[in-house]
């Protein structure tokens, strides 16, 4: 991507490289993809409903890293803020990862099943299947439960053998 | 880092001697405006997590580099697998393009699209995890300062908008789908596959520009290294002009094993609690896949008892039109016009096939019923054609018609079946009559079947 061998074209790739940024081989890179780009969107625009595409596609970008991003970050540093002490105290284990990690696990399965889970498409999946979704929201909150307990067990266990080290 | 100079381009190998020694230009002057960063994510102080970094950021990169081209693989497989060059079957009219195909689809081994498809899905869930990690491990490039350093700069970042706008559009279009929730217009088929071509777009471009960097970073730490550092000799990463590395880290809560494990067993849970809907042998565990759930309905319950996609309830067929009046037209040469009792005179044939639906899941099961190309003798066609299959349902329902192509239609273990797992098929799973056709998708396997229109 950058000139690497000086020669007789170095001043001349020296300017290109001032004005657009990078090299030339960056330059063709971005033409090209832009190009084709440009090209899908001619596609888009002529789809059915091009508007409900182009705002879940500018959606998808805010909502992510503008909202559910945030979201789960501050939940984060709360969580580890307010007990900053205690990681750095020689305390035993500390807790913070036997709830986050289970925290991670439930909050993934939900974000992957939500519409099973919230009973946001019933209809349409009763239609399509001849069931219901009503089994999801029990069987989640049942694993959310299940991974908790079994980290709250390790959490024990590794209290429990710290607690026998240092006596 | 030199001014102008892009991200790609950094590195400590960089000469900075002529720094300075150039006329000011409009980017510098520009730069010089805009040096101090508003307050919040644009500071450098605001990022503290201690592990974010090269490193972690390449890793996760690494393994998407292995699964987001075998998602568009895996995608393309499924487009071609419809066979849209025939009449009828694509479901994206405008696609330009993109719509080529390299071949009609095959039906041997009969379980191709069952493993691609199931890959496709399952893979695209197992991965959720992993994007979600390498986006949070990038998060403080978005808010990077100053946002505009060059015409090189701005395009890279405008690319990373096809890249990451296609990767949270595609994933989230395709988990809607399998749970058929459609908070949209558009229609999924066509929005999926532009969806896709976006994508990979970003991704080429993204993979190209980072693809030196990445390898680059991976060689700070083997994963041996990784896994015999515990919290306690956790260090922030080397900055090195990435922006990732916090300028002010919190004293780590986890080290990078932990991150890797959180991430991987994030990705194992969901892998383990959904693949059981085609992975028979993990469908005990299959608790939050969408199907893998006992449906058995009819007077054989039992031989029934697999998923079904559409329920009789959902075509608006009336129930008359599937009692003994019914008859299958054969339009060809000849037009036929048989009773299910005719058909049920006919040498009958078994076949084990897999019916494998887009959504990911599929199911084997043994299917009994007249061989597509013993019809096709009747309506005197002697040689493989493409073959049209109608159902009972009304015009304008989504497949309620599919166009066959030869190779499907003369494939012997095509069957018009009558009988799966050794009784009548229930309305729900297509009675009176139904197509299985080996590899094909699911919704290719017409059901109610009312007429086989030989296309010679």
């Amino acid at each position: 991507m950058r000139p690497a061998t000086p020669g007789t074209d170095q001043r001349q790739r020296s300017w290109f490289r001032r004005l657009y940024g990078a090299g030339p081989a960056h330059a063709v890179l971005m033409t090209a993809g832009f190009a084709f780009a440009g090209y899908l969107l001619t596609l888009i625009l002529g789809a059915s409903y091009p508007g409900w595409l182009l705002l879940w596609f500018a959606g998808a970008i805010v909502l992510h890293d503008l909202v559910f991003l945030p979201l789960y970050s501050s939940l984060d540093r709360a969580l580890t803020s307010s007990r900053q002490r205690e990681f750095s105290s020689p305390q035993g284990p500390a807790w913070i990862n036997h709830v986050r990690v289970p925290a991670v696990i439930s909050g993934v399965l939900l974000l992957i099943t939500f519409p099973l889970v919230l009973r946001l498409s019933d209809r349409a999946y009763a239609a399509a299947s001849g069931l219901h979704e009503s089994v999801y929201l029990v069987r989640w909150l049942l694993i959310t439960a299940g991974v908790f307990a079994v980290s709250a067990v390790l959490y024990l266990v590794r209290r429990a053998r710290w607690r026998r080290r240092v006596q | 880092m030199r001014p102008g100079d892009t991200e790609l381009a950094p590195g400590p190998e960089e000469p900075d001697a002529d720094k300075g020694q150039r006329p000011r230009r409009a980017m510098d002057r520009l730069r010089d405006a805009t040096a101090e960063p508003p307050p919040g994510p644009f500071r450098a102080g605001w990022w503290k997590s201690p592990v974010r970094g090269p490193w972690l950021t390449s890793y996760f990169g690494s393994i998407l580099l292995l699964g987001i081209p075998l998602m568009f693989l895996t995608g393309l497989v499924s487009y071609a697998s419809y066979n849209p060059r025939l009449a009828g079957n694509d479901t994206t009219p405008g696609k330009g393009i993109l719509g080529f195909y390299l071949f009609s689809w095959v039906t041997n081994p009969s379980w191709i699209y069952r493993v691609s498809q199931g890959t496709h899905v399952i893979l695209g869930l197992t991965l959720v995890p992993i994007v979600l990690a390498k986006l949070w491990s990038v998060i403080p490039k978005l808010f990077e300062w100053p946002g505009i350093r060059s015409v090189a700069h701005s395009l890279e970042r405008l690319s990373l908008l096809l890249l990451v706008g296609g990767a949270v559009f595609e994933f989230a279009t395709g988990i809607a789908d399998i749970e058929y929730y459609y908070p949209w217009k558009f229609d999924f088929y066509e929005a999926h596959l532009y969806g896709a071509w976006v994508f990979i777009v970003g991704f080429v471009v993204h993979v190209s520009l980072k693809l030196p960097t990445m390898w680059r970073s991976l060689q700070r730490y083997s994963l041996r290294e990784i896994f015999m550092t515990p919290l306690a000799r956790t260090r922030p990463e080397p900055g090195d002009g990435h922006g990732l590395v916090a300028s002010q880290p919190s004293p780590p809560t986890i080290s990078r094993r932990g991150v890797l494990g959180l991430v991987g067993g994030s990705s194992a849970a969901v892998f383990l609690l959904t693949a059981g809907g085609t992975i028979t042998a993990l469908r005990p565990l299959a608790l939050l896949s969408p199907r893998a759930r006992s449906v058995g309905t009819g007077p054989h319950p039992e031989a029934n008892d697999f998923e079904v996609n559409r329920v009789f309830a959902a075509t608006g067929i009336p129930v008359s039109a599937t009692d003994d009046s019914w008859r299958l037209v054969l339009s060809g040469p000849r037009t036929v016009s048989l009773s299910r009792s005719d058909l049920m005179a006919m040498p009958l044939a078994t076949e084990v096939l897999p019916i494998a639906c887009v959504e990911g899941w599929s199911t084997v099961q043994t299917w009994t019923g007249v061989r597509l190309t013993d019809l096709a003798r009747l309506a005197g066609v002697d040689h493989a054609v493409d073959v049209e299959v109608e159902s009972l349902e009304k015009p304008g329902r989504p497949f309620r018609s599919a166009t066959l192509a030869s190779n499907q239609a003369g494939d012997l273990q095509t069957l018009l079946a009558l009988c799966v797992n050794g009784e009548d098929i229930s309305l729900d799973h297509g009675y009176p009559a139904r197509m299985i056709v080996p590899a094909a998708p699911g919704v290719h396997c017409t059901k109610w079947v009312s007429e086989l229109r030989f296309l010679t």
